[in-house]
C-alpha cells in the first residue's frame, strides 16, 4: 500500500540540489537508502506498538516550504517569562535569523547549523553521522538525511552561562502540508552549566509534520537543565527524538510538558557513560480530543553509580490516548547504580486510554532500583470532600487533575516559567486559574 | 429546620438506614449516639449528599427544600456542612487556596461578593487563633501530613470559616487527646447561634461533656431507638448500649 508520508519524505529534489561537503551529501544518501529499504515503522514494530501512523499514510507533504524565511509570525503570544538570553528560531525548520537574537555571551557559542554546514564546521561531523541502526529509528534517517538547519549550542570548558538559551520550533500554515525537519546538537565542556528551554509551538491552523532531533553531550561535571515544551497546533504531528551521552558527573535534568499536537512522539535516549552521571526526567502529558502522545524513555546505565530518576504524570480526557513507556537497562559494570522510575497516570473519560510500560532490566550488581506505574480515575472520595465544601464538580475535578500534575512541575526554576507551564497545563485541561501548593 | 423522615438509605446494595425520622429545629444541638456499624456516619454521608448512598424511600426538608434533591455543592451552599471523620487528604492543593475556592463558590452560589485575598487572609487569621491553628497550616497541602488532631481541628476551622447553618459533625472527637477536644468544643461552642442547628454524631459520651447537647438520640440498626435530654448520654455510658437494646425487648414482651 501507497504510505503518503514515506513517498513524501523519499521525494528529494530538496537534498539533491544542496550544495553540500561530500561527506554529508554521502551521509544524507545512505541513511535516504536506509529510509527506503526499511520504511516507516508498521503495527508490526514494538517499539511503535501503541502508536500507528496510519493516518500519515493518507496524507501527503512538501519538504519545501519556500515561505517559510517570510512568513510573518507574531510571537507575542508565545513569550516565555525571564527569559533574556539567547534565542534561536526556527519557521518550518528554517533559521529566521529576524525572530532570533544572540548577544554575545562568554563561553557560549549559539549558531544555526545551514550556517555551520555552508562553513563546514569540523566539530558537528561526528553528530551528523551517527548511524541509526534500527528500523523503529526511521524518523531519525529521515532526519539525517534531510535536516538542513536547527541549533547548534556549545558552552566552553568551566563556563557557567546564567541566561537561559530559547530555542523555538515553529509550525506555520503554509500552501502545502509542511515535512520539517531540525537537527539540534548541543554540547557542554567539562564543568559547563547551561540551562535551555525548547519550545515547540505553532500557528493555530497549520497541520505541519514536524521532525526534531536534538543530540546533548554533556562533558565531566557539566550540568545540563532542559525545559521541553510541546504545545504544537492541534492538527500539528511532532516527532522527537532526543539523545544524550553523560560523562562522569555531568548531571542532566529534564522537565516535559507535553499537550499540543495530534499526534505526538517524543524518544528520549539517555547514556549514563559516565561514573555517578545523573539524568532526572520529570514530565507530563495531558491530552483531549483525540490527541495521541507517545513518550518513550530509553535509559542506559553504562557508568558506575550512576543514576537516574524519572517522575511523570499522564492525564487523558475526552478519546485521547497517551503512551508512557520508561525502560531502564542497568548493564553490565554498571554497579552501585540508582534507578528510580514512577509513572502515575489518570483517565477522565471512559473512552479515553492510557498505556504505560516500565521495563526494568539489570545486568550489574549492588543496584538500587524501583519502578511503578499505575492507571487510575479521580479519587472519588477526594472529589466528594471538595464539593462537600461548596465547590462544583468541575472545579473539584480540575483542582484534583492539576494537584495530579503539579507534582512533575513543581522543581523548574525559575517559578515565573513553572507558572507559566501550570498555566498552560490548565488552559490544555479548561482549568480556571489558581494556585497549586 | 431539618425534618427528616422515614429515611432508608442503601450502600452498595445493603440497606444500612431503615427508616429514620429526626426533626431539628434551628439552634439546636442533637447528639446522635449509637454503636458501630448503627449507621451514624451513612446519616452524615446521606445528608452531605455523598454519591453511592442511595436514598431508597423517605425525604430530608432543610428550610423548606427537597434536601436530596440537592446536588453536595448547593448543599454547602445553602448552609450544609459536614466534618468528615477521616478528613481526606489532598496532595498539591494548597489549604488556603482550598478554602477560598471553596468559600467563594458557596458566596457566589448564594449570590455575594466573592473575598479578595486579602479579605480572606483577615477572616481566616482571627479563626485560627480560636483552634490554637499554626499559620503554617494554611501554606500546606489540604491535610497532608496532619496529624490525626490537626485533622479534626482543621475540620472545625473550615467549619468556623464557612459557617454553615446546619452543621454535622461526625465523630469529631475520635482520636483525639483530651486537650486537642477541648480545643473542638471550644471551637464548636463558640459558634453556637440561635440560627445554627448541630448534629454532633458520636460514639462516645465524653464530647457531650463540653458540648451541652439539647437533645441525645440513640440511632441503632437503621432508626432513632430512643431519644431524651442529655441525661440520656450518661445513662448509655453507664449502661452500654446493650441496655437499650434489652429495654426494647422488654417492651416489645
Amino acid at each position: 500500500m501507497a504510505d503518503g508520508l514515506l513517498e513524501s519524505l523519499l521525494d528529494t529534489p530538496v537534498i539533491a540540489t544542496d550544495k553540500v561537503p561530500a561527506w554529508l551529501a554521502a551521509v544524507r544518501q545512505s541513511a535516504l537508502a536506509e529510509l527506503a529499504r526499511d520504511g516507516l515503522p508498521r503495527a508490526g514494530n514494538e517499539a511503535w506498538k501503541y502508536t500507528s501512523l496510519r493516518a500519515l499514510e493518507r496524507r501527503s507533504f512538501a519538504q519545501n516550504d519556500s515561505g517559510a524565511a517570510s512568513h510573518k509570525i507574531n510571537l507575542e503570544s508565545f513569550d516565555l517569562p525571564a527569559l533574556d538570553g539567547p534565542r534561536l528560531a526556527f519557521v518550518n525548520g528554517v533559521f529566521r535569523e529576524d525572530l532570533s537574537h544572540s548577544p554575545e555571551i562568554d563561553g557560549l557559542t549559539v549558531q544555526a547549523l545551514s550556517g555551520a554546514i555552508d562553513d563546514d564546521v569540523e566539530w558537528v561531523r561526528p553528530y551528523l553521522t551517527r548511524p541509526f541502526d534500527e528500523s523503529a529509528q526511521a524518523f531519525a534517517r529521515s532526519n539525517t538525511a534531510l535536516a538542513r538547519d536547527g541549533a547548534l549550542i556549545r558552552v566552553a570548558p568551566g563556563s557557567r552561562i546564567v541566561e537561559p538559551v530559547h530555542l523555538l520550533f515553529f509550525g506555520s500554515a503554509a500552501e502545502a502540508d509542511i515535512a520539517w525537519q531540525v537537527r539540534s546538537i548541543v554540547e557542554l565542556g567539562d564543568g559547563a552549566s547551561l540551562r535551555l528551554i525548547e519550545q515547540h509551538v505553532g500557528d493555530s491552523d497549520a497541520t505541519p509534520f514536524g521532525n526534531s532531533v536534538s543530540q546533548y553531550v554533556l562533558g565531566p561535571k557539566s550540568r545540563l537543565d532542559l525545559v521541553q515544551i510541546q504545545n504544537t497546533a492541534t492538527g500539528s504531528t511532532s516527532i522527537r527524538r532526543s539523545e544524550a551521552v553523560l560523562a562522569a558527573d555531568a548531571n542532566l535534568s529534564m522537565h516535559a510538558l507535553e499537550i499540543g499536537g495530534q499526534l505526538a512522539r517524543h524518544d528520549v535516549a539517555i547514556e549514563l557513560v559516565g561514573e555517578r552521571s545523573r539524568f532526572e526526567s520529570r514530565g507530563v502529558f495531558a491530552l483531549r480530543g483525540r490527541q495521541h502522545n507517545d513518550t518513550h524513555l530509553d535509559i542506559r546505565h553504562i557508568g558506575r553509580d550512576s543514576s537516574s530518576d524519572v517522575l511523570w504524570r499522564g492525564v487523558a480526557d475526552q478519546r485521547a490516548r497517551g503512551v508512557f513507556h520508561g525502560a531502564i537497562t542497568i548493564a553490565a559494570g554498571a554497579d552501585g547504580s540508582d534507578a528510580r522510575l514512577s509513572n502515575k497516570n489518570l483517565l477522565l473519560s471512559a473512552n479515553a486510554e492510557i498505556d504505560t510500560q516500565p521495563v526494568l532490566e539489570i545486568h550489574a550488581d549492588e543496584v538500587k532500583a524501583s519502578h511503578g506505574a499505575t492507571v487510575g480515575q479521580l479519587d472519588e472520595t477526594a472529589l466528594f470532600y471538595l464539593r462537600s465544601r461548596g465547590l462544583d464538580v468541575e472545579s473539584a475535578r480540575q483542582i484534583l487533575t492539576r494537584a495530579f500534575c503539579g507534582a512533575a512541575l513543581d522543581r523548574v526554576k525559575p517559578e515565573s516559567l513553572r507558572d507559566y507551564l501550570l498555566r498552560q497545563l490548565t488552559d490544555q485541561l479548561h482549568l480556571s486559574t489558581g494556585v497549586v501548593a | 429546620m431539618l425534618t427528616i423522615e422515614n429515611v432508608h438509605v442503601s450502600v452498595a446494595g445493603k440497606e444500612i438506614l431503615k427508616g429514620l425520622s429526626l426533626t431539628v429545629k434551628a439552634g439546636e444541638m442533637h447528639a446522635i449516639m449509637g454503636p458501630n456499624g448503627a449507621g451514624k456516619s451513612t446519616l452524615g454521608y446521606a445528608l452531605a449528599g455523598r454519591e453511592g448512598y442511595e436514598v431508597t424511600e423517605g425525604s430530608v426538608t432543610y428550610d423548606g427544600a427537597d434536601l436530596l434533591a440537592m446536588e453536595p455543592e448547593e448543599r454547602a451552599a445553602a448552609g450544609v456542612f459536614l466534618a468528615f471523620q477521616y478528613p481526606v487528604e489532598i496532595p498539591g492543593v494548597n489549604n488556603t487556596y482550598f478554602l477560598r475556592a471553596a468559600l467563594n463558590a458557596q458566596r457566589k452560589q448564594r449570590g455575594e461578593i466573592e473575598l479578595d485575598s486579602m479579605q480572606f487572609l483577615k477572616l481566616v487569621r482571627g479563626k485560627l487563633a480560636v483552634l490554637q491553628l499554626k499559620d503554617e497550616l494554611l501554606h500546606r497541602a489540604v491535610n497532608e501530613g496532619f496529624s490525626g488532631g490537626e485533622k479534626k481541628r482543621n475540620e472545625i476551622f473550615q467549619m468556623a470559616l464557612l459557617e454553615p447553618k446546619l452543621a454535622i459533625l461526625d465523630e469529631t472527637d475520635s482520636g483525639l487527646d483530651i486537650d486537642a477536644m477541648k480545643l473542638v468544643a471550644d471551637g464548636v461552642n463558640a459558634m453556637r447561634d440561635p440560627a445554627r442547628t448541630f448534629l454532633v454524631i458520636t460514639h462516645y459520651q465524653r464530647l457531650l461533656d463540653y458540648i451541652e447537647p439539647d437533645f441525645v438520640h440513640v440511632l441503632a440498626d437503621g432508626r432513632i431507638v430512643e431519644s431524651g435530654d442529655k441525661s440520656l448520654a450518661l445513662k448509655l455510658e453507664e449502661h452500654g448500649y446493650a441496655w437499650i437494646a434489652e429495654r426494647k425487648l422488654a417492651g416489645a414482651l
